[in-house]
């Protein structure tokens, strides 16, 4: 299966939050990694995908660079 | 999980942050501050540009120590949690006319949008009308991002970048120690004061950077912002941000009327304040959607520009010359009513503001 990967660094608010609404509508179910730079977007797209059903789970080792993170959503 | 270990970032946090800030805003009007405006970004970010003579209103010169400590406040905090992130670069020229175009619109109404909760929390009907400008402002904005509008991405930049500002908050405050307010003088050394009017209205010295630092660090983590809430309630249905409003409006108002009986319903004679609805509404349209196309209230920029964003600064500084502008051309309001050319001001900020959300419209991104 496919990981969708959304890449919202360096955006402001509200475009990361947008970004994985819009993914998750897309894809509907399974996998997407959101990628971004700042405490304020992994709190803003981990509160927005948990509003949708979709659990996160967030990796700092696995992102690209330091300051970086990965959030992993996830949906049955 | 990471967002969990951030207490200020849950639902209770954000509505404490409120409770914290609305308190602390009618202790502080309490202690010396204007009527209704115990803190008002915009209106104290007026005051620094009097205070350096960027403009010279005679009632509106003072440097606000709440700005210095607000901004500080965060710089400290976002250093002590690691969040410091100096970062830049996504439209600064565009963000600085946001900057000013935000400002010209809110000295009309005369107040941020903390100071419409604060004004609607001391019973100032006309705040209403500012409420129903920022929605309106705010819903156009939102129209823009489901359109794909969007600034481009910033950049990390040198720590240098991410210290600038806050640097310059603190030369301002070193300068307001060097030559503070003297009694009866209109100018100590390099700075204005003013004598009378708003200007002259302030709490304690100490005790307004003090509160504005805590309130800078309650900021900085809570991500409290004004605009937030109203755009994510509108775009998304999140009621995340708008929870720490309402917090901030209902513990205002019971300070207000139950502890220091500051609450006076009514339209007429309010504080700093004009009866002019439909400018009060379109000042406030004006503000609202400069705020959302610059991803950020007032207070929410100037925290973001402790926390080392450059182009938060940016949009800062273009407020402090919007202040100027505002008064040098007599685009700002007064107890008297709408200035002279704040109608057309705010009907040329509108038109702008369209204009930077159309042209950003086709940004797409790397949408996958």
């Amino acid at each position: 299966m496919s990981v969708k990967v959304v890449d919202a660094r360096g955006l402001s608010c509200p475009q990361p939050v947008i970004l994985a609404l819009d993914a998750m509508k897309r894809e509907k179910s399974g996998r997407i990694e959101v990628l971004v730079d700042s405490d304020v977007c992994v709190e803003n797209v981990t509160r927005a995908a948990r509003s949708q059903g979709w659990s996160v789970t967030c990796d700092e080792r696995r992102a690209p660079a330091p300051g970086e993170w990965l959030l992993d959503l996830s949906k049955e | 999980m990471k967002s969990f270990r951030n207490v200020l970032a849950t639902t209770p946090g954000i509505i404490a942050a409120g409770v914290v800030i609305g308190v602390a805003a009618v202790v502080l009007q309490h202690l010396g501050n204007p009527g209704n405006m115990g803190i008002c970004i915009a209106c104290f970010e007026r005051d620094v540009a009097g205070g350096l003579g960027l403009h010279r209103a005679e009632i509106v010169q003072y440097l606000r120590p709440e700005i210095f400590g607000l901004c500080l406040g965060a710089l400290l905090s976002s250093l002590f949690f690691r969040e410091f992130r100096p970062r830049g670069g996504s439209s600064p020229i565009i963000r600085f006319a946001l900057g000013m175009s935000a400002m010209i619109g809110a000295l009309v109404f005369l107040g941020c949008p903390w100071r419409v909760i604060l004004r609607l929390a001391g019973g100032d009907g006309n705040a209403l009308f500012g409420v129903a400008g920022l929605i309106v402002g705010v819903g156009v904005g939102t129209l823009f991002f489901r359109k794909g509008f969007a600034l481009g991405r910033s950049h990390g930049q040198s720590r240098m970048t991410g210290l600038m500002f806050p640097l310059f908050m603190a030369g301002l405050l070193v300068l307001s120690l060097i030559f503070p307010f003297a009694p009866g003088q209109a100018r100590n050394g390099v700075l204005w004061y003013s004598l009378k009017g708003p200007g002259a209205a302030h709490a304690p010295f100490l005790v307004s950077l003090v509160v504005g630092a805590v309130i800078g660090v309650i900021g900085q983590r809570s991500r409290f912002c004004t605009m937030g809430a109203f755009r994510d309630m509108i775009l998304f249905r999140h009621w995340h941000l708008f929870l720490g409003v309402l917090a901030m409006l209902v513990a205002a108002f019971l300070m207000n009327k139950g502890v220091l009986q500051q609450f006076h319903p009514g339209f007429a004679n309010q504080p700093v304040a004009h009866t002019d609805g439909l400018w009060n509404f379109g000042g406030m349209v004006v503000a609202g959607l400069a705020f959302a196309l610059a991803g950020g209230c007032p207070g929410r920029q100037l925290l973001m520009a402790g926390e080392g964003d450059a182009d938060a600064a940016v949009f800062v500084l273009g407020m402090l010359a919007g202040a100027a502008l505002s008064h040098n051309f007599g685009l700002a309001s007064s107890t008297a009513g709408v200035g002279a050319y704040g109608p057309i001001a705010v009907i040329s900020c509108f038109i702008l503001c369209l204009i930077i959300g159309f042209a950003h419209c086709a940004w797409r991104g790397d949408r996958v």
